[in-house]
């Protein structure tokens, strides 16, 4: 099995398969230069209305804002808890360690919804008011898993030793966490963050239950969407494409070039899942 | 060689945080499906099976999630039909295989959201896909069953969770050891031959893992089903979502939310050990 002799029929699968997955983003960023709105072969009149449209969008950018905010927050709290996690299921040993893990790792696989409206159940019990606080929340405790299936990798990869030697040597737990544990985890903690910050500006399940009275961007194209069609929509989902493409290739740019940069990818989108 | 004090320190805000905030949400909604409302307004706490029982006798729920399973097991067939050859020509025969395993990531940094909405910008009355039919005079009026309909979930979805079905596959077929697949067919087998009794019995745990995602994930899916699916489409996400709104009936929402929560980790438990079964290293 070599690359010199690839059967016709497989070249062609994979041709047709990659126009299903690109013909849709295609078809998405040219309609956001269609001067006469969304549909309609062939596309004609282009503009850049939409986005023109956009800038004076005021609701539009108050969302973006608040996905801004809530995205930084998730960040802080997943990996702030998802190291202190990871940290403990490599080296502690403790009674239901087998249940905590899969308590983590929950949300990954349990369909959104049913994270969303547990949390909500805890909010209306609490007598708390549903707000951007309440998103946080959940998106801070759902991308936990995120966070410590990714520096949890990243343990496997640093070498324990080091560690061990600095204390032998003696710097204290502290010292060895900061000079030695953290920067040897620091790849793994970048590419949590960046992985975390995207998953949360485009989380939609989860946030459907805890959403107060200001919208996430997600949630403003959501209820925009009901009401219609309107290739402003285009406009800033082209934008938002562009700009996690950005992420994706400065992720990448962070991490050497290796055979197991795949494995981390695959990762990444399992903790998309 | 960690103290206890760091062992303490590094387990017990995690472990708190979770029990707080995952594991007792996850108990109230096991409570909630066991109240029931009154007057149309109040949950009150009489504890009992009720809503279960609800669930039972009620045929449109058994048909709303028989209908999600099929329109989650149409997704994972075509998912695995998509992705494996993907994964078998980026394994084997791709000349620049990071090239192309980036490529089958890419779409799935775009928003889900905008890309359900693109599907349906294709697929409407007045959408991409039934004007260029006119215009190529090939139909004369709109094809209207294209849009709300199960057929434009599955092919939403399917078009959403096959690079989730491609990695897993894709991870198994590169740890094929390729000296196995040289003896194969140095000993003589055919390249067909060696496929069928080489290399697919071993990335079968990958061809699983990349089912089950395909299937746990649209199964939940609500939003394809809302955007793309009219009555047809409705999945049981959907009668989740209506319960905790418009209909105010939690503890109801709640019983069916329990039940999609246990058929999940079934699915799971299940896969694991089919996973473990089949793997041979």
């Amino acid at each position: 099995m070599n690359a010199g002799r690839r059967p016709l029929w497989l070249r062609l699968h994979v041709i047709v398969v990659f126009a299903f997955l690109y013909l849709p983003i295609a078809i998405l960023v040219v309609y956001s230069f269609n001067g006469s709105g969304v549909g309609g072969f062939p596309p004609h009149d282009f503009t850049l209305n939409w986005y023109r449209a956009l800038l004076d969008d005021g609701a539009l950018w108050d969302s973006v804002f608040n996905s801004l905010q809530v995205a930084a927050a998730a960040v802080v709290i997943a990996v702030g808890l998802g190291l202190p996690a990871a940290l403990a299921l490599d080296r502690v040993n403790f009674p239901g360690k087998a249940i905590f893990r899969r308590l983590v790792l929950l949300p990954l696989i349990l369909p959104g919804i049913i994270t969303g409206l547990s949390l909500l159940m805890l909010v209306v019990a609490l007598h708390m008011r549903l707000s951007l606080f309440t998103i946080v929340l959940g998106h801070g405790t759902a991308l936990i898993s995120v966070a410590t299936t990714e520096i949890f990798a990243g343990l496997q990869k640093a070498q324990r030793s080091q560690e061990e030697a600095s204390l032998d040597l003696g710097a204290n737990y502290w010292q060895t966490f900061w000079r030695i544990t953290l920067p040897n985890l620091k790849l793994a903690i970048i590419g949590a963050g960046l992985l975390i910050f995207t998953l949360s500006m485009d989380e939609i399940a989860v946030s459907f239950f805890l959403i107060g009275r200001e919208n996430t961007l997600p949630l403003e194209i959501w209820s925009r969407l009901r009401r219609g069609m309107t290739p402003e929509i285009n406009a800033i989902s082209t934008i938002i494409f562009v700009f996690s493409l950005g992420l994706i290739l400065l992720w990448y740019r962070l991490r050497k070039p290796g055979s197991e940069e795949w494995e981390t990818a695959a990762r990444a989108v399992e903790g998309k899942a | 060689m960690f103290s206890r004090a760091y062992k303490a320190a590094v387990a017990i805000p995690p472990i708190f945080w979770v029990a707080a905030f995952l594991l007792t949400p996850y108990l109230l909604l096991f409570c909630n499906s066991f109240w029931s409302v009154q007057g149309g307004q109040v949950v009150i706490h009489n504890w009992g099976l009720q809503n279960y029982k609800n669930l039972l006798h009620v045929p449109v729920y058994a048909e709303v999630l028989l209908r999600s399973m099929k329109i989650a097991g149409g997704v994972t067939l075509l998912a695995l039909l998509l992705g494996y050859p993907l994964a078998y020509y980026v394994a084997f025969y791709a000349k620049h295989k990071q090239l192309l395993y980036q490529l089958v990531i890419i779409p799935l940094w775009v928003s889900y959201l905008v890309r359900a909405y693109a599907w349906k910008t294709i697929l409407g009355t007045d959408g991409v896909l039934n004007t260029l039919l006119q215009y190529l005079h090939i139909t004369h009026g709109p094809a209207e069953f294209l849009l709300y309909s199960p057929f434009a979930v599955v092919l939403t979805l399917t078009h959403i969770y096959t690079p989730f079905a491609f990695l897993p596959i894709y991870a198994a077929l590169e740890h094929v050891p390729r000296n196995l697949i040289e003896a194969s067919q140095d000993l003589g087998a055919s390249r067909v031959t060696t496929f069928w009794r080489v290399v697919f019995p071993l990335s079968i745990p990958g061809v699983i893992a990349g089912a089950t995602f395909a299937f746990v994930l649209s199964l939940g899916d609500f939003l394809a089903p809302l955007l793309l699916g009219g009555p047809s489409g409705v999945m049981i996400s959907n009668i989740v979502v209506t319960l905790f709104g418009a209909a105010y009936d939690w503890p109801l929402g709640a019983a069916i939310s329990v039940c999609m929560m246990l058929l999940v980790i079934a699915i799971l438990f299940l896969t694991e050990r089919l996973e473990k079964k089949w793997s041979f290293t």
